[in-house]
């Protein structure tokens, strides 16, 4: 199942997020994934397999090892999150340009 | 969007997030916008629908900032940090960390306002402590939208 509802309810967690965001750097096993978050690795496995089920990664067998990387979906997503971010910091500036404005009344008005 | 005021975001090295913005104000106005809490909590806000209900900074080496923001449906969250170096009107040093509710690894941010015609450039250079920590910043910070600060990426320019 790769449905849209699957991604939107994968993507609803913070943890799951950080784990997309770790991957965007490149394959990762459970025991590296596991590190940074500061969780049990079962913990780590149940989010895994909740992106995965939603499309987001996939996993490839090596030995006793099973790398997780994204999937075409989860480049899709970390593309949308970042025009997403993009979005909210030039708003901030956007909101900061009329703040700066209303500071200062009477200046300047000739520049562009 | 004109030219002049077009922001860059991207990354450097491993571990490096640089962000440009420039404003038409002066840097004295710019610096100050970045300082006083009673002007940061008109801007610094994110998304639509987010406020800023609790702003609080100390503008002094040593001197501690707080902000807190919330949502009607996403809750709330905040930031706490020390100013390290203040050089007015040209420059801000300090560290900051996310409480969700756990702190997040510490963010060294540095913010350059430089004379740029009668405006001003702006240049924020965060330093995470590993790439890894920059990975799950960028996640955070795109959930919460407003940590401009905390991405990975190419600029998108």
């Amino acid at each position: 199942m790769s449905s849209l509802t699957a991604s939107f309810a994968a993507l609803a967690d913070p943890t799951r997020r950080a784990i997309l965001a770790r991957l965007a750097l490149g394959e990762a096993t459970v025991t590296e994934l596991a590190k940074p978050f500061e969780m049990t690795q079962p913990a780590i496995s149940q989010h895994l397999k909740v992106l995965e089920e939603a499309g987001l990664i996939v996993q490839r067998i090596d030995g006793t090892k099973r790398p997780r990387r994204l999937a075409k979906a989860g480049i899709e997503a970390m593309d949308q999150w970042l025009a997403m971010l993009r979005k909210a910091l030039e708003k901030n500036y956007d909101r900061l340009d009329e703040v700066l404005a209303a500071m200062e009344p009477t200046t300047k008005g000739k520049k562009r | 969007m004109n030219t002049m005021t077009k922001m860059t975001l991207k990354t450097e090295g491993d571990t490096h997030i640089v962000v440009t913005r420039r404003f038409a104000a002066p840097p004295e106005a710019v610096y100050r916008a970045h300082t006083d809490p009673k002007i940061i909590q008109k801007w610094l806000l994110g998304p639509e629908g987010w406020t800023m209900p609790v702003c609080i900074s100390d503008a002094q080496p040593g001197g501690k900032f707080r902000y807190e923001w919330s949502h009607p449906k996403q809750g709330s969250f905040h930031i706490t940090g020390e100013y390290i170096e203040l050089e007015p009107h040209s420059r801000i040093v300090h560290v900051e960390r996310m409480h969700l509710p756990d702190p997040t690894p510490e963010n060294h941010v540095e913010t350059r306002f430089e004379a740029d015609g009668s405006g001003t450039l702006m240049t924020i250079r965060m330093t995470l402590p590993d790439a890894q920590t920059r990975a799950a910043m960028l996640a955070t910070g795109m959930e919460r939208g407003m940590e401009a600060s905390y991405v990975r990426l190419e600029s998108v320019l």
